[in-house]
């Protein structure tokens, strides 16, 4: 079974946001960036896949040289193949852009199954999955927490909003995955020193045939600008006896913030 | 630009889930700057009984497609069927509730157009230039960007729940209901949900209450999420979770809130033995009120919230219900 496992390298969770100087991107000055963790569920779920079924894990990242350390990772983690489509527009591509040459390198391989994160932490836009689905003529499903695969069928859970869909389809397909798919393994020594000698496959998006005008500022989706979320005023802390605290909290939330 | 704006509807369980009237509010506000109609796309048997619903609410069309197979959600059915009534409708924008259901369709359906899409946006506006923006949360709310569509049409954008007003009914009427055909039919579906599996207990999902009552590693045994519940039942809110508690399988994912959970915007957000971690701040420091409860002074929550009590959670948390039930009776 060939698996595709779509990958994006992101800010690390625990950074700081600051606006860089440009007033619309982020400051990347000592900022760490990492495998995006809804991707770490795909790449686990294509490894137990492949070590069930048999078949090959290839790892594919649209992003800049920097990508290459996810990328690398991701052979760690244990993927038999790695492919950058390297340009340096992806910032400001939106979800559609990235879809397409997504969409370009996958009809070169001809996966069974596709798996991506159900989004890139940072931009957060859960587009590029029913986007890069929607190009290919493929069934999707989206943001799902358990997987289940016959031989030419899945079965995908997924939570909504206080329920979960349960969804049935046939390969191959797209899956984007959610948190509690998997327990994402951590790379092993032997798989890191594996993963250096391996190559990262690189191409271009004019490789793929596909127009870098489209991945640029100002294709269809302008950023214009990024701020910050506006700074909280102090608040009130109440100390001493929990029956009082407690009881001038109650007053307090119906008769100064009236909210309850 | 001209042109009206089309919303798509969540229906489950045959009536309308509460950000589709949020999502129509905004159409027509929209919709007046553009100078078009306000229209609605509904899906699956009885979907034009929503008809005088969104109409009161100030819709002008309702498109249905009412084949059993749009019963419950399929995306690729779902998705062809939101393009065809967006070129149906000439409508410049189309606006989705940013559900997990709407987010997904969504996403489909302007790459089936090939225009684009703001995800999960708090603000929307069009200017005089005609331009559609919308502003939205990035790194999980550490960071707002203002993003503009320029030129395609439709322009697709969906919207954060609980963050648009909710408009008053205007009017006893009826909107116009238009019938077309699903874009998919049954038998070239690929990809389809064949069951909901609801909880066992109804509860209030985050990303939609306009209260949460979050817990985290100061309950110091996952038992004691009872008293986070009743403070929580007390107030009809949702019961949220730090990342720390859900990994460590206190509670399922589904009520984490933060960076790899839910980024929320209620009312009130009480955060019960939550320290703070950035990832967490950042997914719900855009309620309107936060309170916090910790036994740690220090801890970064106290920075964020409005009010705060430093003391024993398991003394205060009980007191509290009490006393909000109390204020509640009288």
């Amino acid at each position: 079974m060939k698996l595709l496992v779509a990958v994006k390298h992101v800010p690390d969770t625990e950074t700081k946001v600051r606006v860089a100087s440009d007033g619309v991107s982020l400051d990347e000055a000592g900022v760490k960036f990492i495998l995006s963790p809804y991707d770490e569920f795909a790449l686990e779920e294509a490894l137990r896949i492949r070590e069930a079924r048999g078949g090959a894990v290839v790892l594919v990242c649209a992003g800049g040289e920097s990508a290459t350390a996810t990328l690398r990772q991701g052979l760690a983690m244990g993927a038999d193949r790695a492919v950058l489509v390297r340009h340096d527009g992806f910032d400001r591509a939106d979800g559609l852009g990235r879809a397409r040459v997504l969409a370009a390198f996958a009809r070169t391989e001809s996966p069974d199954l596709i798996l991506m994160g159900k989004y890139g932490v940072g931009t957060d836009e859960n587009q590029t999955g029913p986007m890069l689905a929607e190009i290919l003529d493929l069934p999707h499903a989206a943001a799902v927490s358990k997987l289940e695969l016959g031989p030419k069928t899945f079965t995908a859970h997924r939570e909504i909003e206080g329920a979960v869909e349960v969804m049935e389809g046939t390969l191959p397909a797209l899956i984007t995955c959610e948190k509690g798919l998997n327990e994402p393994r951590y790379a092993s020594l032997k798989g890191i020193m594996a993963a250096k000698k391996k190559s990262i496959e690189v191409k271009t998006v004019l490789d793929l045939g596909c127009d870098p005008a489209d991945l640029g500022a100002g294709a269809r989706v302008i950023w214009e600008s990024m701020e910050l979320p506006p700074g909280r005023a102090a608040g009130r802390i109440l100390e001493g006896d929990p029956s009082e605290a407690a009881r001038e909290l109650a007053r307090l939330l119906r008769e100064e913030a009236r909210v309850i | 630009m001209g042109g009206g704006v089309l919303v798509f509807a969540e229906r489950r369980d045959g009536s309308l889930r509460r950000p589709t009237l949020e999502a129509v509010g905004t159409a027509c506000r929209l919709a007046r700057i553009l100078g078009g109609r306000v229209d609605v796309l509904a899906l699956g048997p009885g979907a034009s009984a929503c008809a005088r619903e969104v109409g009161s609410h100030g819709a002008d069309r309702l498109f249905v497609a009412e084949e059993p197979h749009l019963e419950l959600y399929a995306p690729e059915g779902y998705a062809a069927t939101l393009a065809e009534a967006a070129r149906e409708s000439g409508a410049a924008a189309v606006l989705v509730p940013a559900t997990i259901l709407g987010k997904d369709v969504a996403a489909r359906a302007a790459a089936r157009l090939g225009v684009g899409c703001l995800s999960d946006v708090v603000e929307i506006e069009v200017g005089e230039d005609g331009v559609l923006r919308g502003k939205r949360p990035i790194y999980s709310g550490k960071a707002y960007a203002w993003l503009a569509i320029p030129k395609a049409r439709p322009a697709f954008a969906t919207l954060r729940p609980n963050v648009f007003p909710l408009p008053a009914a205007i009017a006893e009427r009826s909107a116009d209901v238009i019938a077309i055909p699903a874009a998919v039919p049954a038998d070239r579906l690929r990809v389809r949900t064949v069951r909901v599996e609801k909880a066992a207990e109804q509860e209030l999902d985050v990303a939609e209450a306009s209260m949460i009552v979050s817990g985290g590693r100061g309950l110091q045994d996952p038992s004691n999420f009872r008293i986070v519940r009743e403070l929580a039942s007390v107030l009809g809110a949702a019961v949220g979770a730090s990342r720390a508690v859900v990994d460590a399988g206190w509670i399922p994912h589904a009520h984490q809130v933060g960076q790899t959970g839910k980024v929320v915007s209620p009312n009130l957000y009480i955060a019960c033995g939550i320290s703070g971690a950035i990832q967490h701040l950042a997914g719900m420091s855009s309620a309107k009120v936060i309170v916090a409860i910790n036994k740690d002074r220090e801890a970064p929550i106290f920075k964020v919230a409005d009010y705060g009590i430093v003391g024993d959670l398991f003394e205060v948390i009980p007191r509290l219900t009490e006393e909000i039930r109390k204020l509640k009776a009288g």
